[in-house]
């Protein structure tokens, strides 16, 4: 058992550990507790954030933090349920530069609410005139050919 | 205006460039030569991979990632198996494992001697340029006669690979691999000898070791500020934990660390391949995946930037229903804002490409005060020629006055 998990268990009790395979961890904790875990993993583990994943499933949103922890080659997933009339979470960002640009591409391609980041400019497609609340990530995305309709 | 403000001037590198894979735009904001800050732009190359792949079957999915790059089109494919692969629990079998990891190293070995030479180039060296990139030819016929390609291999499939490496291929590797590692030898020991490249590329452009964490950059941008990561190691798949190997790591955090620490990791991954085709087991390079059940899986692996990262999601259809896509520059291009403050336009360039981003947004810079264009890309690649000719005849100077002085 890895001592990071021992220790995230004890700080945040409520934790659902779900154990895919020794080396990749899946930890479900409630959207207020994201920056207190995030920042236990970085700042008092030592862990490197690798990047967050944003999907957009049937009951709502999930935010995935990958932290990776290299001495151990253990891959800590944090995840963060949002429901879907509400999609807004604490930016990492403000604080981890590394969380900054990933914060940016889920506000613009799923749009999910960052509330607290520097700079929640478009990304991707900065360019690229999007209807508002017309997110390609989203299930609900109707594909169309704009090039046509132009 | 304040006067501190007032002498500030934006030089635009970018905004693409037609020969490598990642256009950006850099903004760099210069108080006369001086870098006082940078804004990065990208999305010029925006092609969706994230939102096609869940369109396609689990068979199509690498053929799609190996074309996000032209120069790691092993990474990605080999990221999007494992990540496939740890989803429904399969193993691929040794061989394929072996296999995995020589193309790999292979790939490694092409994309390092691609940056030395284009390194070599913007400082005004073309000879490494055309040492390093003929070399490079070498690794490039031995994928062609393994896989048929020079570039976009295909060689990884769920559950195993698609090439085999044929007993009569093993020479013609080992001698590919003998040649490149005497001429890398040479070409070290010319670069880190030399005075000017050292006095060029030293102190240059500094990334610290408490910034490549915060900005949590990875690969040989890591490796060359002492932060001791590496996904071969830390993680094993593939083969990396059967064979020996070092993994390189160095202190200073300039560009020079950054191009000793890709020269010396090419010595590493010739010492890998070795390993691997001394060692290369019998048996089946594939195994049948009859289902990819509903559920998650990761991959990742060391490209030759960093790692590389793949999530899938499964609903246990033929389709991922989610494919989070991370190349390293994301991370390390993310961190170009804290290394080119405090350094001069002449070696801002020099710094961006340190990450090993691309190169060919140096040929698309322009410079403009007043609105009338300064500098246009080749006077920049002047500017930073000139620098290196200055620096070569003040050493050369110095060690001419030394000798009258004895």
């Amino acid at each position: 058992m890895s001592e990071s998990l021992e220790l995230f268990r004890q700080r945040f009790p409520e934790t659902q550990v779900f154990v895919k395979n020794p080396r990749r961890l899946y930890l479900t904790i409630p959207r207020g507790k994201i920056t207190a875990a995030a920042k236990f993993l970085h700042q008092e583990r030592g862990m490197r954030l690798s990047i967050c994943t944003g999907i957009d499933t049937r009951e709502g949103f999930e935010i995935l933090y990958h932290f990776s922890e290299d001495k151990t080659g253990i891959l800590f997933t944090l995840k963060v349920f949002l429901p879907k009339d509400n999609p807004q979470i604490e930016s990492q960002g403000a604080w981890f530069p590394a969380a900054q640009w990933i914060e940016r591409e889920m506000n613009e391609l799923l749009g999910i609410n960052f509330i607290g980041h520097p700079n929640l400019a478009p990304l991707l497609t900065p360019d690229h005139d999007w209807e508002p609340d017309r997110y390609p990530l989203r299930r609900d995305y109707e594909r169309r050919n704009e090039a046509h309709e132009r | 205006m304040s006067d501190e403000t007032k002498s500030r001037r934006i030089v635009p590198i970018g905004p693409y460039h037609p020969l490598q894979e990642e256009p950006e735009f850099f903004k760099l904001i210069v108080e006369g030569e001086k870098v006082v800050d940078l804004e990065i732009h990208i999305g010029y190359n925006h092609r969706g991979h994230e939102f096609i792949s869940p369109e396609l079957t689990y068979d199509q999915v690498p053929f799609l990632v190996e074309r996000i790059c032209g120069i790691c089109s092993n990474s990605h494919p080999l990221a999007a198996v494992l990540a496939i692969e740890d989803c429904a629990g399969i193993k691929s079998p040794p061989r394929a494992n072996f296999i995995r990891s020589i193309i790999h190293e292979l790939e490694r070995i092409h994309s390092h001697l691609l940056w030395v030479g284009l390194a070599g180039h913007f400082i005004g060296y073309n000879t490494v340029w055309m040492w390093a990139w003929r070399y490079r030819e070498h690794i490039l016929e031995v994928f062609e006669m393994i896989t048929g390609n020079r570039n976009h291999y295909t060689v990884n499939k769920p559950g195993g690979v698609r090439w085999d490496i044929k007993p009569e291929y093993i020479p013609q590797i080992h001698a590919a691999l003998d040649l490149v590692e005497k001429k890398t030898m040479m070409l070290t020991k010319a670069v880190l000898d030399d005075p000017v490249i050292r006095a060029r590329l030293e102190g240059v452009g500094i990334l610290t070791r408490e910034q490549a964490i915060a900005w949590s950059v990875l690969g040989p941008t890591a490796r060359g500020s002492g932060v001791d990561i590496d996904v071969r190691r830390d993680d094993p798949h593939a083969a990396y934990d059967q064979v020996p190997w070092n993994v390189i790591v160095l202190p200073e955090g300039d560009v020079f660390a950054k191009a000793k620490v890709r020269l010396l990791e090419i010595f590493e991954s010739v010492r890998i391949i070795r390993g691997c085709l001394d060692n290369l087991p019998d048996g089946p390079i594939d195994v049948r995946i009859d289902e990819i059940p509903p559920g998650e899986g990761v991959g990742r692996t060391e490209a030759p930037r960093g790692e590389v990262f793949h999530y899938i999601r499964s609903d246990g259809s033929n389709r991922p229903i989610r494919h989070k896509i991370r190349a390293p520059s994301y991370m390390n291009i993310a961190s170009n804002v804290v290394a080119v403050r405090g350094g001069s336009i002449a070696d801002a360039a020099l710094t961006l490409a340190a990450v090993d981003p691309c190169y060919c947004c140096t040929e698309r810079m322009a410079a403009f005060e007043d609105g009338k264009m300064k500098y246009s890309g080749q006077e920049l690649l002047r500017l930073s020629w000139e620098k290196t000719e200055k620096l070569r005849e003040g050493l050369g100077k110095s060690h001419y006055q030394e000798g009258r002085l004895e």
